[in-house]
This record gives C-alpha cells, structure tokens and sequence, in this order.
C-alpha cells in the first residue's frame, strides 16, 4: 500500500465496513445521550420531558456510584493480577515438556469455554455454599467452621469466580508468545551464567511484555462490563458490595424502570471506559511498539 | 589456559547415534574449526563441549578438569550463535554487560570491561541501541563482544558468519583472525565452508556422519587427505576423481588430482576433452571439460585464458601431485 493510487482503493474498499461500524455504534451511543437528558420512566408512561443534566446528577450524587465506581475498579485490578501472574506461571508449567501435555492443556483452557453464568452458578452452589458446597465440606472435614464466601467476602468472591472464567484466556496468550521465545536466547543465558530466576526475571518476562499487554487490555474491556456472575450469585449485594458500574446501570434502569437514569449512568460508564483505556495506554501502550 | 580433551564421547537422540565414540584433543590457544557437511554433527559436538547438551557416553575434560556434568556457565567457556542470540530487549551495552551482571561483579568494572570490549570491537558508538537497530556485522561484533568480556578459556563459534553477506564474511572473518591472534585464546570455530576452515584454522577437523575423519593443519589436510571424503572435501574447486584404467595404471582403485594441478593446453596433452563450461575469473579460470573415456574434469588456471564452450583442449596432470585410494576409499602412501 505504498503508492497514492493503492491507498485510495484501499480506502475505497474500507469504507462499507468503516460506515457499517460507524453507524453501528453511533446511532445507540446517540440515542443513549438522548434519552440520558429526558425524564424518561416506564412506570410513568407518556411524559418525555427534557430535564438536563438532572439524571447525571442524579445518578452521579448516587451514594452507590462511588461504591460501585470502586468495586468496579477493584474487580478489574484484581481480576487482571490474579490471571497475569496466574496465566504467566501456568504458561511456564505448560510450556514444560511433560506426560499427558495435551489433556492437560485442554483441561486448561476448559473454564473458557464454559458460559459466564453456568461458571457462576457452579461456583455458587457446588463450591461456595455454607451448607453443601464442596469447601465447606472440607472445612467441616478439617473441624473448621464452614466459611460463607459470598455473605462474607462476596467481592473477593466474585473476583475469583471471574479470575477463573479469565485465566485460561491469558495463559493461551501468553503461552504462544513463550513458545516463540528464542532457544537460542535461553541456551546463551545459561552460558553467561543466569540462574533461572535471572532468566525469568531478565529475559523471559520481558519477551512476554506485549503479550502481557495485550491480555491487560483486552481483558479490561470485556472485566469493565462483567455482569452475569453478580447478577447470578449477589445480585450485586449484599448492600452495594458487589455492584459495579455496570450492574448499577442494570439496577437504574430495568429495576427501577428508570430508562433516562439508565442511559446517564450508561454515559458515565462509557466516559470511565475511556478514562482507564487513556490511562491503560499511556502506561503500558509503548510495550505494543516494535 | 583452555585446553579441552574429549574421551570416548558419544552423542544418542532417542535410537539415533549422531556422534559415534569419538576422541579429540584441543591444546591451549589453538585456533580449531569442525568442517564437514550439513548434519554431519558438528553443531551437536560443539554444543556437547558447551555443556547445553549432556553426553551420552565418554568424558569431556577441560585443562585436565572433568567437566562432563560441570554446568555450562561454570566451564568458563563462551558460546556466539550462529542467530547471534543477543537478547532483543536490552541496549548493546547491557547486553554485553549481561554475563558480568549474572557473575555478581562490581558495576565499575562492568563498565570498565563493557568500554574496553567495545573499544576492540569499534561498537562505541552504538551501545545505546538496541540490537534490532544493528546491521549484521555489528551485532555480529556484539555477540563476540557478549563473549570475551567473560575472558574465557575457550571460545566456541557456531557457524557465526552464516547470516553475513559475502564482502562482510570476509572482513569478519579477518576480524576474527585478529582477535585470536592478541586474545591468544582458544577458538573452536564449526562452519561449513572450507574457505573459512582452510583460512582461519590451525587445526581443522573433518567430520563426517559424527566421525572425525582427519585432524591436521589446513596444508596437512590439502596436501595428504588420508582418505576419499577428505580429498573430496577440502579444496576448492573440488579434487578431481578417476577411477577405471588410469587408476590401474596408478596401482589404485581412485586416483585424484586438484584442479589447480592440471595443466591446459590447446595442442596437446594426455587426455583430450571438450569445455564444457569456461568459468572466466580474471585472476584464473575454471575449465569443465567433457573428456573422452574419463568423465568430466575441472581445471584451473591461472590468469585468463581463452577457450569457450565446446573449444578442444588438453589436460595434462602433474603426476606427483596425484592422490592414490584404495578400494576402501583410504590414501595409499
Ligand atoms: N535435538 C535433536 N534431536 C534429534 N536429533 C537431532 C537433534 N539435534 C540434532 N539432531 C540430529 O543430529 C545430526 C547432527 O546435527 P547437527 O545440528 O549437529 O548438524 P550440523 O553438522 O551442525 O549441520 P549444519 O551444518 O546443517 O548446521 C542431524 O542428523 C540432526 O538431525
Ligand atoms: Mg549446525
């Protein structure tokens, strides 16, 4: 695509597709805004007045949006440190030439084929219940009181549920991106005397920093908007413990009706998606560059 | 000091035996280069005395030490990959300051020694770049450099030059050469070419199919190969090979003569021919010419001479510097 004729071609046969997604995008982003800035319930049918910025404020003065603000934010970081550090060490442990190598990748990457909610709801019943689930019955096994996890620590508990359905995603990553490491690289660091821990430290992690940022940030695209684990295990309780921005906006407006406060709240989450992916880029884009 | 001794080594993969029992002595400050054709085992015999593949069987010693199962680090050897192996994501310093970094020493010395490497090896000006910001040559330089701020015993050299287009194979190969000759230092340097072999070496050690089929000096090699493979391999272009009467008359199965010992001429001479294919180098030129009952036979020589395609010649061969076979493909003194 070097000369000018090319390129126009080339923009010539891009447009159907750039416009399919423009207007896939743009004609719900405009009818959100729209309704952000009407009054706009369905329990009260038929008024549709223009009220402002009365929903943003409304919804931003919410003492649930900073909880939910935060736990939304310490869901993604926690997710994204459990399945970087998770996803690195498993990728090393498969990398490693063993018996049964590809059962035991399947069984790997298994969790990710498994749908959101049917993985919450397992997590949920088989393992976290106080009464039958499985870690219960080992705590009574070991004489120890069960533990309720999600009456006790439901965020914590979410997160790990999420880290599980992730984990297999960043290990694929990042276990490809082991595989093309050079052996020639890892043979010269032996030479030069590198314990393994050096060779880790100094040559394998940086050859998997652009694979590390690219699970970083599409992972934090798809952990923004989780939503089928809560609204099938806490229902983004107990109290706000467990709602995020998403669930909030879910609660707004199908719970309360509330399709103007919604679509504000919508708004916001869209304004914050944007705020971490400026912030995600300035601090970890620059791995991307060749 | 880097005096290395195989004994009895020998290489498997699964039921394969690349490397059959095996002997070799290497002597302190020697310049020796493994020759032989692809897949002959010279990289895996390389890699054995590296210590990044463990022997099957036999015993490596190096200055009089065992090392058959001493790690690869600890037998103060350094290795240049023939993908030079730099690490991608360090500067040029850094990189050659890596080895010195893993023993523990104190940074004013990595400096010192990083500096004065790279002083050696003209790479001061690009210490700051990364190695994907080099050319060939240079990271060629740096990958040398990543080696002898280690000051080993030994170097080992995978067919370094591979990757290098022809002018600069030659210049790094004088480069090479040069260091040997102030580092005084051990060299074990594997390649396939056996310009480089009979340029650089003062050992050379011709492998085939894992075994060592001579070990001399380049000339030794040229001027008596012990056996057929050898003749054939070593000089180029290639030795002539005639089998049938003319060896008979010989008392040999083979007979072999160098091209460069075939005198040409156009009016005669013992065994007539036609050319073939006229090779026209300026300094000499190379004749194939289709001979009568002999085959083909390559001739060299010297400065320009005109015959083309299907010119009639002559050949006459230098009868003492003909090599005589047996039927078991060994040289008959
Ligand atoms: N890891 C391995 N497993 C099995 N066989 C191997 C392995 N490494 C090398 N071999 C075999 O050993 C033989 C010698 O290989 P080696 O790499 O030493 O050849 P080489 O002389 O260096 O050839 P080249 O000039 O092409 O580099 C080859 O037949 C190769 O197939
Ligand atoms: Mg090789």
């Amino acid at each position: 695509m070097a000369t000018t004729h090319s390129r126009a071609a080339a923009r010539l046969m891009l447009s159907p597709a750039v416009l399919l997604l423009l207007g896939w995008m743009i004609i719900p982003l405009s009818m959100t805004i729209y309704f952000s800035f009407l009054h706009y319930n369905l329990l009260i049918p038929g008024t549709h007045d223009f009220i402002g910025f009365a929903n943003y404020s409304y919804f931003l003065t919410d003492p649930a949006f900073f909880a939910a603000l935060f736990n939304t934010l310490l869901l993604v970081g926690g997710v994204l440190a459990i399945t970087i550090v998770g996803g690195v060490l498993l990728a090393i442990l498969l990398d490693q030439p063993m018996w049964g190598q590809g059962i035991v990748r399947i069984l790997v990457i298994a969790p990710f084929f498994v749908m959101p909610t049917v993985g919450a709801l397992v997590w949920k019943n088989m393992f976290m219940n106080p009464v039958n689930g499985l870690f219960a019955h080992m705590a009574k096994a070991l004489g120890l009181q069960p533990f309720d996890f999600l009456a006790q620590a439901p965020l914590a508990s979410i997160i790990g549920m999420v880290a599980w359905q992730w984990l297999p995603f960043a290990t694929l990553i990042l276990l490809t991106a082991l595989q093309s490491l050079d052996r020639e690289q890892l043979e010269a660091s032996e030479m030069d005397g590198a314990s393994p821990f050096s060779t880790f430290f100094y040559i394998t992690l940086p050859h998997l920093a652009r694979a590390i940022t690219v699970v970083v940030l599409i992972q934090t695209i798809f952990l923004l908007s989780v939503f089928a684990e809560i609204l099938v295990t806490t229902n983004g309780g107990p109290g706000y413990a467990t709602t995020n921005i998403t669930y909030l906006v879910y609660a707004q407006s199908l719970l309360q009706f509330d399709v103007g406060g919604g679509s504000a709240g919508g708004i916001v989450a869209v304004i914050l998606a944007n705020i971490v992916a400026i912030f995600l880029m300035r601090m970890i884009g620059k791995n991307l560059d060749i | 000091m880097g005096e290395i001794v195989l004994d009895q080594v020998t290489k498997t993969f699964g039921h394969v035996q690349v490397i059959p029992p095996l002997d070799l002595q290497i002597e302190d400050g020697e310049f020796v280069v493994f020759v032989g054709p692809s897949g002959c085992g010279k990289s895996t015999l390389l890699r054995l005395i590296a210590g990044l593949e463990d022997v099957t069987t036999g015993e490596i010693r190096i200055d009089g030490e065992p090392a058959t199962h001493t790690a690869p680090a600890k037998r103060g050897l350094a290795m240049v990959f023939q993908s030079y192996a730099l690490y991608p994501h360090m500067s040029v310093k850094k990189n050659i300051a890596f080895p010195l970094k893993m023993a523990g020493l104190p940074q004013s010395v990595i400096e010192e020694k990083v500096e004065n490497a790279a002083k050696v090896l003209n790479l001061t000006d690009y210490l700051d770049r990364r190695p994907g910001q080099l050319s060939g040559g240079q990271r060629q330089r740096v990958a040398i450099g990543r080696a002898i701020v280690r000051e080993p015993s030994a170097f080992l050299f995978d067919e370094p030059l591979s990757n290098l287009d022809a002018a600069l194979r030659v210049n790094m190969r004088l480069e090479i050469s040069e260091l040997h000759n102030s580092l005084k230092t051990t060299m074990i340097y594997v390649t396939h070419d056996q310009v480089e072999a009979m340029t650089m070496a003062d050992k050379i050690v011709v492998l085939n199919a894992g075994r060592v089929e001579q070990v001399g000096s380049p000339l030794d090699l040229y001027n008596a190969p012990r056996n057929l493979f050898v003749a054939g391999f070593i000089g180029s272009p290639k030795m002539n090979f005639i089998e049938g009467e003319t060896a008979e008359a010989h008392r040999a199965t083979t007979v072999g003569i160098r091209p460069e010992h075939i005198a040409v001429s156009t009016d005669a001479g013992s065994w007539a021919g036609v050319v073939s294919v006229a090779e026209h180098l300026g300094s000499d030129t190379l004749l194939h010419v289709q001979t009568e009952n002999l085959g083909t036979l390559t001739a060299r020589v010297d400065g320009e001479f005109s015959v083309r395609h299907g010119s009639r010649v002559f050949l006459t061969p230098q009868e003492d510097k003909m090599h005589r076979f047996d039927a078991r493909g060994l040289a008959i003194r």
